[in-house]
Protein backbone atom coordinates (compact mmCIF):
# COMPACT_ATOMS: atom_id res chain seq x y z
CA UNK A 1 0.00 0.00 0.00
CA UNK A 2 2.63 2.47 0.58
CA UNK A 3 4.17 1.53 -2.69
CA UNK A 4 1.05 2.98 -4.32
CA UNK A 5 0.87 5.57 -1.34
CA UNK A 6 4.31 6.77 -1.92
CA UNK A 7 4.18 8.93 -4.93
CA UNK A 8 1.55 11.58 -3.34
CA UNK A 9 3.55 12.56 -1.13
CA UNK A 10 5.27 14.73 -4.05
CA UNK A 11 3.68 18.06 -4.45
CA UNK A 12 3.94 17.77 -8.40
CA UNK A 13 2.31 14.65 -8.31
CA UNK A 14 -0.77 15.69 -6.25
CA UNK A 15 -0.88 19.29 -7.91
CA UNK A 16 -1.46 17.60 -11.53
CA UNK A 17 -3.65 14.48 -9.97
CA UNK A 18 -6.11 17.34 -8.17
CA UNK A 19 -5.95 19.10 -11.57
CA UNK A 20 -7.21 16.12 -13.45
CA UNK A 21 -9.85 14.75 -10.62
CA UNK A 22 -11.21 18.63 -9.98
CA UNK A 23 -13.76 19.17 -13.22
CA UNK A 24 -14.88 15.73 -12.95
CA UNK A 25 -15.80 16.20 -8.78
CA UNK A 26 -17.24 19.49 -9.94
CA UNK A 27 -19.63 18.53 -12.16
CA UNK A 28 -20.53 15.50 -10.17
CA UNK A 29 -20.84 17.69 -7.21
CA UNK A 30 -23.22 20.23 -9.33
CA UNK A 31 -25.25 17.92 -10.54
CA UNK A 32 -25.49 16.07 -7.47
CA UNK A 33 -26.61 19.41 -5.20
CA UNK A 34 -29.05 20.11 -7.83
CA UNK A 35 -30.76 16.75 -8.22
CA UNK A 36 -30.82 16.38 -4.59
CA UNK A 37 -31.83 19.95 -3.54
CA UNK A 38 -34.36 20.53 -6.29
CA UNK A 39 -36.09 17.20 -5.52
CA UNK A 40 -35.67 17.76 -1.81
CA UNK A 41 -37.41 21.67 -1.61
CA UNK A 42 -39.63 21.18 -4.22
CA UNK A 43 -41.04 17.39 -5.04
CA UNK A 44 -41.09 15.51 -1.67
CA UNK A 45 -44.35 15.66 0.14
CA UNK A 46 -44.74 18.18 3.40
CA UNK A 47 -44.33 16.69 7.25
CA UNK A 48 -47.73 15.72 8.74
CA UNK A 49 -46.47 17.66 11.73
CA UNK A 50 -43.52 20.54 10.32
CA UNK A 51 -45.41 21.20 6.86
CA UNK A 52 -43.04 22.68 4.73
CA UNK A 53 -40.37 23.91 6.51
CA UNK A 54 -39.05 20.65 7.39
CA UNK A 55 -37.48 20.91 4.03
CA UNK A 56 -34.37 23.09 5.34
CA UNK A 57 -32.87 19.65 6.57
CA UNK A 58 -31.80 19.07 3.05
CA UNK A 59 -29.23 21.77 3.71
CA UNK A 60 -29.16 21.53 7.32
CA UNK A 61 -28.31 17.75 8.01
CA UNK A 62 -25.84 17.33 5.08
CA UNK A 63 -24.00 20.13 5.79
CA UNK A 64 -24.00 19.22 9.83
CA UNK A 65 -22.31 15.86 8.68
CA UNK A 66 -19.83 17.43 6.47
CA UNK A 67 -19.14 19.94 9.29
CA UNK A 68 -18.14 16.72 11.49
CA UNK A 69 -17.20 14.60 8.56
CA UNK A 70 -14.71 17.49 7.25
CA UNK A 71 -13.22 17.90 10.38
CA UNK A 72 -12.23 14.09 10.66
CA UNK A 73 -10.61 14.17 7.45
CA UNK A 74 -8.39 17.37 8.36
CA UNK A 75 -7.48 15.46 11.82
CA UNK A 76 -6.74 12.53 9.65
CA UNK A 77 -4.65 14.58 7.21
CA UNK A 78 -3.09 16.37 10.39
CA UNK A 79 -1.89 12.95 11.90
CA UNK A 80 -0.03 12.14 8.72
CA UNK A 81 1.53 15.67 8.49
CA UNK A 82 2.80 15.12 12.33
CA UNK A 83 3.83 11.59 11.68
CA UNK A 84 5.38 11.31 8.37
CA UNK A 85 6.00 14.53 7.84
CA UNK A 86 4.45 14.76 4.47
CA UNK A 87 3.93 18.71 3.12
CA UNK A 88 1.41 18.30 1.36
CA UNK A 89 -0.28 16.61 4.38
CA UNK A 90 0.00 19.77 6.37
CA UNK A 91 -0.83 22.42 3.10
CA UNK A 92 -4.26 19.89 3.16
CA UNK A 93 -4.94 20.75 6.84
CA UNK A 94 -4.93 24.78 5.76
CA UNK A 95 -6.97 23.62 2.41
CA UNK A 96 -9.57 21.54 4.79
CA UNK A 97 -10.48 24.52 7.56
CA UNK A 98 -12.10 26.67 5.41
CA UNK A 99 -14.25 24.21 3.83
CA UNK A 100 -15.16 22.46 7.19
CA UNK A 101 -15.90 25.96 8.93
CA UNK A 102 -17.98 26.66 5.96
CA UNK A 103 -20.10 24.28 6.38
CA UNK A 104 -20.18 24.52 10.21
CA UNK A 105 -21.97 28.04 9.92
CA UNK A 106 -23.94 27.13 6.78
CA UNK A 107 -25.16 24.33 9.48
CA UNK A 108 -25.33 26.58 12.34
CA UNK A 109 -27.24 29.00 10.26
CA UNK A 110 -29.92 26.75 8.79
CA UNK A 111 -30.42 25.01 12.05
CA UNK A 112 -30.93 28.98 13.62
CA UNK A 113 -33.19 29.27 10.84
CA UNK A 114 -35.40 25.83 11.50
CA UNK A 115 -35.24 26.51 15.11
CA UNK A 116 -37.67 29.74 14.76
CA UNK A 117 -40.53 28.42 13.41
CA UNK A 118 -40.45 24.86 15.30
CA UNK A 119 -38.72 25.81 18.71
CA UNK A 120 -40.06 29.13 19.04
CA UNK A 121 -36.28 30.89 19.06
CA UNK A 122 -33.27 31.30 17.23
CA UNK A 123 -30.81 29.57 19.91
CA UNK A 124 -30.99 27.70 22.64
CA UNK A 125 -27.69 26.41 24.96
CA UNK A 126 -28.67 22.52 23.89
CA UNK A 127 -25.74 20.37 24.09
CA UNK A 128 -26.19 19.78 20.32
CA UNK A 129 -26.22 23.30 19.83
CA UNK A 130 -23.50 24.51 21.93
CA UNK A 131 -20.79 21.66 20.90
CA UNK A 132 -21.42 22.91 17.04
CA UNK A 133 -20.58 26.26 17.92
CA UNK A 134 -17.37 24.54 19.33
CA UNK A 135 -16.39 23.00 16.45
CA UNK A 136 -16.35 26.12 14.79
CA UNK A 137 -14.00 28.02 17.22
CA UNK A 138 -11.89 24.85 16.79
CA UNK A 139 -12.23 25.90 12.76
CA UNK A 140 -11.32 29.28 13.58
CA UNK A 141 -8.18 28.23 16.47
CA UNK A 142 -6.89 26.27 13.36
CA UNK A 143 -6.78 28.79 10.23
CA UNK A 144 -5.95 31.64 12.94
CA UNK A 145 -3.22 30.20 14.20
CA UNK A 146 -1.80 29.11 10.97
CA UNK A 147 -1.48 32.76 10.09
CA UNK A 148 0.22 33.47 13.43
CA UNK A 149 3.93 33.00 12.55
CA UNK A 150 5.80 34.89 10.34
CA UNK A 151 7.22 30.64 9.25
CA UNK A 152 4.50 29.86 7.47
CA UNK A 153 6.25 26.41 7.49
CA UNK A 154 5.87 26.32 11.54
CA UNK A 155 1.96 27.49 10.88
CA UNK A 156 0.91 24.75 9.29
CA UNK A 157 2.39 22.21 11.81
CA UNK A 158 1.28 23.85 14.81
CA UNK A 159 -2.43 24.34 12.96
CA UNK A 160 -2.13 20.30 12.53
CA UNK A 161 -0.92 19.59 16.21
CA UNK A 162 -4.33 21.96 17.20
CA UNK A 163 -6.46 19.95 14.26
CA UNK A 164 -5.32 16.61 16.64
CA UNK A 165 -5.57 18.04 19.53
CA UNK A 166 -9.21 18.68 18.77
CA UNK A 167 -10.19 15.48 17.57
CA UNK A 168 -11.60 14.87 21.41
CA UNK A 169 -13.93 17.10 20.50
CA UNK A 170 -15.99 15.09 17.68
CA UNK A 171 -17.53 12.60 20.15
CA UNK A 172 -18.55 14.75 22.19
CA UNK A 173 -21.03 16.51 19.50
CA UNK A 174 -21.77 13.00 18.17
CA UNK A 175 -23.36 11.71 20.74
CA UNK A 176 -24.66 14.96 22.43
CA UNK A 177 -27.89 14.09 21.72
CA UNK A 178 -27.74 10.56 23.34
CA UNK A 179 -25.69 11.66 26.48
CA UNK A 180 -27.79 14.41 27.01
CA UNK A 181 -31.61 15.24 27.20
CA UNK A 182 -31.93 18.23 24.80
CA UNK A 183 -34.06 19.67 22.12
CA UNK A 184 -32.03 18.73 19.68
CA UNK A 185 -33.69 15.43 18.11
CA UNK A 186 -31.63 12.06 17.68
CA UNK A 187 -30.09 11.00 14.36
CA UNK A 188 -32.82 9.98 12.00
CA UNK A 189 -30.58 8.31 9.80
CA UNK A 190 -28.44 5.63 11.33
CA UNK A 191 -26.34 3.63 9.55
CA UNK A 192 -27.72 -0.09 11.68
CA UNK A 193 -31.06 0.33 12.19
CA UNK A 194 -33.91 1.22 9.78
CA UNK A 195 -34.00 5.11 9.57
CA UNK A 196 -36.71 6.99 10.93
CA UNK A 197 -37.94 8.70 7.93
CA UNK A 198 -39.67 8.21 4.94
CA UNK A 199 -37.79 7.04 1.93
CA UNK A 200 -39.64 9.99 -0.20
CA UNK A 201 -37.43 12.09 1.88
CA UNK A 202 -34.84 10.04 2.56
CA UNK A 203 -33.47 9.59 -1.03
CA UNK A 204 -33.42 13.35 -1.46
CA UNK A 205 -31.53 13.56 1.28
CA UNK A 206 -29.18 11.22 1.06
CA UNK A 207 -28.43 12.71 -2.64
CA UNK A 208 -28.00 15.78 -0.93
CA UNK A 209 -25.55 14.49 1.66
CA UNK A 210 -23.16 13.27 -1.01
CA UNK A 211 -23.29 16.09 -3.03
CA UNK A 212 -22.06 17.86 0.03
CA UNK A 213 -19.13 15.23 0.02
CA UNK A 214 -18.38 14.89 -3.56
CA UNK A 215 -18.45 19.05 -2.98
CA UNK A 216 -16.16 19.20 0.01
CA UNK A 217 -13.50 17.16 -2.40
CA UNK A 218 -13.95 19.11 -5.27
CA UNK A 219 -13.04 22.71 -3.09
CA UNK A 220 -10.22 20.50 -1.67
CA UNK A 221 -8.58 19.80 -5.10
CA UNK A 222 -8.86 23.35 -5.73
CA UNK A 223 -7.48 24.80 -2.65
CA UNK A 224 -4.97 22.11 -2.41
CA UNK A 225 -3.63 22.90 -6.07
CA UNK A 226 -3.47 26.77 -4.95
CA UNK A 227 -1.75 25.72 -1.91
CA UNK A 228 1.12 23.27 -3.74
CA UNK A 229 1.38 26.73 -6.44
CA UNK A 230 2.30 28.97 -3.62
CA UNK A 231 4.29 26.59 -1.12
CA UNK A 232 6.41 25.54 -4.24
CA UNK A 233 6.65 28.94 -6.34
CA UNK A 234 10.57 28.53 -6.22
CA UNK A 235 10.70 24.93 -7.68
CA UNK A 236 11.73 24.37 -11.28
CA UNK A 237 8.54 22.33 -11.96
CA UNK A 238 6.31 25.46 -11.07
CA UNK A 239 8.41 28.12 -12.52
CA UNK A 240 8.61 25.67 -16.06
CA UNK A 241 4.14 25.65 -15.91
CA UNK A 242 4.06 28.91 -15.19
CA UNK A 243 6.25 29.55 -18.64
CA UNK A 244 4.50 26.82 -19.98
CA UNK A 245 0.90 28.98 -19.77
CA UNK B 1 13.78 12.06 37.09
CA UNK B 2 16.96 14.04 38.87
CA UNK B 3 16.62 16.73 36.21
CA UNK B 4 12.72 17.20 37.07
CA UNK B 5 14.22 18.20 40.29
CA UNK B 6 16.70 20.71 38.95
CA UNK B 7 14.13 21.94 36.55
CA UNK B 8 11.02 22.60 39.20
CA UNK B 9 13.71 24.13 41.25
CA UNK B 10 14.87 26.58 38.28
CA UNK B 11 11.35 27.32 37.63
CA UNK B 12 10.07 28.26 41.37
CA UNK B 13 13.23 30.42 41.81
CA UNK B 14 12.01 32.21 39.17
CA UNK B 15 8.84 32.70 40.30
CA UNK B 16 9.91 33.97 43.73
CA UNK B 17 11.76 36.71 41.65
CA UNK B 18 9.27 37.83 39.31
CA UNK B 19 6.27 37.93 41.59
CA UNK B 20 4.09 39.77 39.44
CA UNK B 21 4.06 36.55 36.83
CA UNK B 22 1.96 34.84 39.65
CA UNK B 23 0.27 37.66 42.35
CA UNK B 24 -0.95 39.66 38.88
CA UNK B 25 -3.42 36.99 37.76
CA UNK B 26 -4.39 36.12 41.97
CA UNK B 27 -5.15 39.60 42.02
CA UNK B 28 -7.01 39.24 38.56
CA UNK B 29 -9.35 36.65 40.00
CA UNK B 30 -10.25 38.56 42.36
CA UNK B 31 -10.84 41.80 40.89
CA UNK B 32 -13.05 39.73 38.51
CA UNK B 33 -15.17 37.95 41.31
CA UNK B 34 -15.92 41.32 42.62
CA UNK B 35 -16.96 42.92 39.29
CA UNK B 36 -19.98 40.64 38.88
CA UNK B 37 -21.90 41.91 42.46
CA UNK B 38 -20.86 45.38 41.28
CA UNK B 39 -22.72 44.57 37.74
CA UNK B 40 -25.81 42.13 38.13
CA UNK B 41 -26.62 43.55 41.56
CA UNK B 42 -25.90 42.14 45.23
CA UNK B 43 -28.86 40.38 45.61
CA UNK B 44 -27.65 37.09 47.58
CA UNK B 45 -29.63 34.36 45.55
CA UNK B 46 -29.15 35.83 42.24
CA UNK B 47 -25.13 35.43 43.56
CA UNK B 48 -25.72 31.82 44.81
CA UNK B 49 -26.77 30.83 41.47
CA UNK B 50 -25.15 32.20 39.15
CA UNK B 51 -21.31 31.23 41.13
CA UNK B 52 -20.57 28.21 39.43
CA UNK B 53 -20.11 30.11 36.07
CA UNK B 54 -18.89 33.15 37.83
CA UNK B 55 -15.90 31.61 39.71
CA UNK B 56 -15.25 29.18 36.62
CA UNK B 57 -14.89 31.78 34.10
CA UNK B 58 -12.46 34.22 36.45
CA UNK B 59 -10.55 31.04 37.00
CA UNK B 60 -10.56 30.67 33.11
CA UNK B 61 -9.51 34.05 32.59
CA UNK B 62 -6.64 34.30 35.37
CA UNK B 63 -4.93 31.02 34.27
CA UNK B 64 -5.23 32.52 30.60
CA UNK B 65 -3.79 35.83 31.92
CA UNK B 66 -0.48 33.29 33.39
CA UNK B 67 -0.36 31.53 30.32
CA UNK B 68 0.71 34.18 27.89
CA UNK B 69 4.10 34.61 29.53
CA UNK B 70 5.09 30.80 30.27
CA UNK B 71 7.28 30.36 27.63
CA UNK B 72 8.02 33.26 26.51
CA UNK B 73 11.35 34.57 28.47
CA UNK B 74 12.41 30.75 28.09
CA UNK B 75 12.03 31.07 24.28
CA UNK B 76 13.45 34.64 23.74
CA UNK B 77 16.58 34.05 25.57
CA UNK B 78 17.15 30.77 23.87
CA UNK B 79 16.35 28.36 26.76
CA UNK B 80 14.10 26.21 24.81
CA UNK B 81 16.82 25.96 21.97
CA UNK B 82 19.51 25.41 24.21
CA UNK B 83 17.75 22.31 25.68
CA UNK B 84 16.20 21.15 22.61
CA UNK B 85 19.79 21.28 20.85
CA UNK B 86 21.99 19.84 23.81
CA UNK B 87 19.80 16.83 23.43
CA UNK B 88 18.22 17.15 27.59
CA UNK B 89 14.99 15.54 28.28
CA UNK B 90 13.02 18.26 27.48
CA UNK B 91 9.93 16.37 28.96
CA UNK B 92 10.96 17.24 32.51
CA UNK B 93 11.36 20.37 31.68
CA UNK B 94 7.83 20.22 30.05
CA UNK B 95 6.19 18.74 33.17
CA UNK B 96 8.29 21.17 35.29
CA UNK B 97 6.52 23.48 33.94
CA UNK B 98 3.23 22.02 34.52
CA UNK B 99 4.12 21.48 37.92
CA UNK B 100 4.96 25.02 39.03
CA UNK B 101 2.01 26.42 36.28
CA UNK B 102 -0.19 24.79 38.88
CA UNK B 103 1.65 25.78 41.61
CA UNK B 104 1.30 29.38 41.22
CA UNK B 105 -1.64 29.69 39.17
CA UNK B 106 -3.99 26.81 40.26
CA UNK B 107 -3.59 26.45 43.57
CA UNK B 108 -3.55 29.80 45.04
CA UNK B 109 -7.65 29.62 43.13
CA UNK B 110 -8.16 26.56 45.53
CA UNK B 111 -6.72 28.46 48.95
CA UNK B 112 -8.44 31.03 47.68
CA UNK B 113 -12.15 29.49 47.88
CA UNK B 114 -12.69 29.99 51.45
CA UNK B 115 -12.85 33.68 50.58
CA UNK B 116 -14.76 32.90 46.95
CA UNK B 117 -17.34 31.63 48.79
CA UNK B 118 -17.99 34.56 51.67
CA UNK B 119 -18.00 36.53 48.71
CA UNK B 120 -20.38 34.93 46.72
CA UNK B 121 -22.98 33.54 49.53
CA UNK B 122 -21.86 29.70 49.20
CA UNK B 123 -23.09 27.72 51.86
CA UNK B 124 -21.01 24.68 52.71
CA UNK B 125 -22.21 21.84 50.63
CA UNK B 126 -21.69 24.38 47.48
CA UNK B 127 -18.01 25.52 49.11
CA UNK B 128 -17.34 21.62 49.58
CA UNK B 129 -18.16 21.09 45.59
CA UNK B 130 -16.51 24.38 44.52
CA UNK B 131 -13.00 23.31 46.66
CA UNK B 132 -13.69 19.16 44.70
CA UNK B 133 -14.35 20.76 41.30
CA UNK B 134 -11.35 23.34 41.68
CA UNK B 135 -8.76 20.74 42.97
CA UNK B 136 -9.53 18.31 39.90
CA UNK B 137 -10.00 21.14 37.68
CA UNK B 138 -7.43 23.34 38.05
CA UNK B 139 -4.79 21.34 37.02
CA UNK B 140 -6.91 20.46 33.69
CA UNK B 141 -6.71 24.19 33.33
CA UNK B 142 -3.24 24.00 33.68
CA UNK B 143 -2.60 21.17 30.73
CA UNK B 144 -4.86 23.08 28.94
CA UNK B 145 -2.96 26.46 28.83
CA UNK B 146 0.80 25.00 28.92
CA UNK B 147 -0.29 23.01 25.86
CA UNK B 148 -2.05 26.60 24.06
CA UNK B 149 1.31 28.57 25.53
CA UNK B 150 3.58 25.79 24.17
CA UNK B 151 1.84 26.15 20.34
CA UNK B 152 1.65 29.89 19.98
CA UNK B 153 5.45 30.94 21.47
CA UNK B 154 6.90 31.90 18.72
CA UNK B 155 3.53 33.40 17.18
CA UNK B 156 3.65 37.23 16.51
CA UNK B 157 0.29 38.05 18.11
CA UNK B 158 -0.23 35.56 21.01
CA UNK B 159 -2.34 36.74 23.58
CA UNK B 160 -5.66 36.72 21.87
CA UNK B 161 -4.47 33.93 19.69
CA UNK B 162 -4.32 31.81 23.36
CA UNK B 163 -7.79 32.41 24.44
CA UNK B 164 -9.26 31.78 21.09
CA UNK B 165 -7.42 28.20 21.09
CA UNK B 166 -7.68 27.42 24.18
CA UNK B 167 -11.44 28.18 25.11
CA UNK B 168 -12.80 25.33 22.54
CA UNK B 169 -10.95 23.02 24.66
CA UNK B 170 -12.06 24.34 28.11
CA UNK B 171 -15.55 24.27 27.38
CA UNK B 172 -16.40 20.34 28.56
CA UNK B 173 -14.94 21.54 31.84
CA UNK B 174 -16.76 24.37 32.49
CA UNK B 175 -19.84 22.27 31.53
CA UNK B 176 -19.06 19.56 33.72
CA UNK B 177 -17.60 22.12 36.98
CA UNK B 178 -20.95 24.10 36.66
CA UNK B 179 -23.37 21.36 37.05
CA UNK B 180 -21.22 19.70 39.72
CA UNK B 181 -21.92 22.84 41.52
CA UNK B 182 -25.27 23.43 40.46
CA UNK B 183 -26.71 19.96 41.65
CA UNK B 184 -24.35 20.35 45.62
CA UNK B 185 -26.74 23.76 45.90
CA UNK B 186 -29.51 21.47 45.25
CA UNK B 187 -28.53 19.25 47.51
CA UNK B 188 -28.24 16.45 45.28
CA UNK B 189 -25.26 13.86 44.48
CA UNK B 190 -22.55 15.12 42.33
CA UNK B 191 -20.22 11.96 42.17
CA UNK B 192 -20.85 11.57 38.40
CA UNK B 193 -19.25 15.11 37.22
CA UNK B 194 -16.43 14.39 39.57
CA UNK B 195 -15.62 11.55 37.95
CA UNK B 196 -16.16 12.52 34.54
CA UNK B 197 -13.74 15.94 35.18
CA UNK B 198 -11.11 13.05 37.33
CA UNK B 199 -11.43 10.67 33.71
CA UNK B 200 -10.57 13.67 31.76
CA UNK B 201 -7.78 15.32 33.91
CA UNK B 202 -6.29 11.77 33.76
CA UNK B 203 -6.55 11.74 29.79
CA UNK B 204 -5.24 15.03 29.47
CA UNK B 205 -1.90 14.31 32.01
CA UNK B 206 -1.16 11.15 29.68
CA UNK B 207 -1.44 12.72 26.18
CA UNK B 208 -1.29 17.14 26.67
CA UNK B 209 2.68 16.58 27.84
CA UNK B 210 3.55 14.92 24.54
CA UNK B 211 1.62 17.48 22.81
CA UNK B 212 3.58 20.35 24.72
CA UNK B 213 6.84 18.25 23.38
CA UNK B 214 6.43 18.62 19.93
CA UNK B 215 4.32 21.93 19.93
CA UNK B 216 8.19 23.17 21.65
CA UNK B 217 9.61 21.84 19.10
CA UNK B 218 8.38 22.38 16.00
CA UNK B 219 8.34 26.51 17.64
CA UNK B 220 12.40 26.39 17.63
CA UNK B 221 12.86 24.25 14.91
Amino acid sequence: MFKWLHPLAKPETVYHLCGRLYPWLMLLAVTLLLLGNIWGLAFTPPDYQQGDSYRIIHIHVPSAIMSMGTYSAMAIAAFIALVWQVKVAQWSVLAIAPIGAVYTAIALITGMAWGKPMWGTWWVWDARLTSELILLFLYLGVIALSGAFSDRQTGAKASSLLAVVGVINLPIIHFSVEWWNTLHQGASITKFAKPSIDPSMLWPLLISILAFKVLMLALLCLRLRTAILQHEQHRPWVKALAGAV
Amino acid sequence: MVKLGVFIQRELRLLARQKADWLNPVLFFIIVLCLFPLGVGPEPNLLRLMAPGIVWIAALLSVLLAAERLFKDDYRNGVIEQLVAARQPLLSFVLAKLVTNWLSTGLPLVLLSPLVALLLNLETPAFVALLLTLLLGTPLLSLLSVLGAALTVSADKGGILLALLILPLYIPLLIFASAAMEAATMALPYHGQLAIMLAMLLFALALVPLAVLSALKLNVS
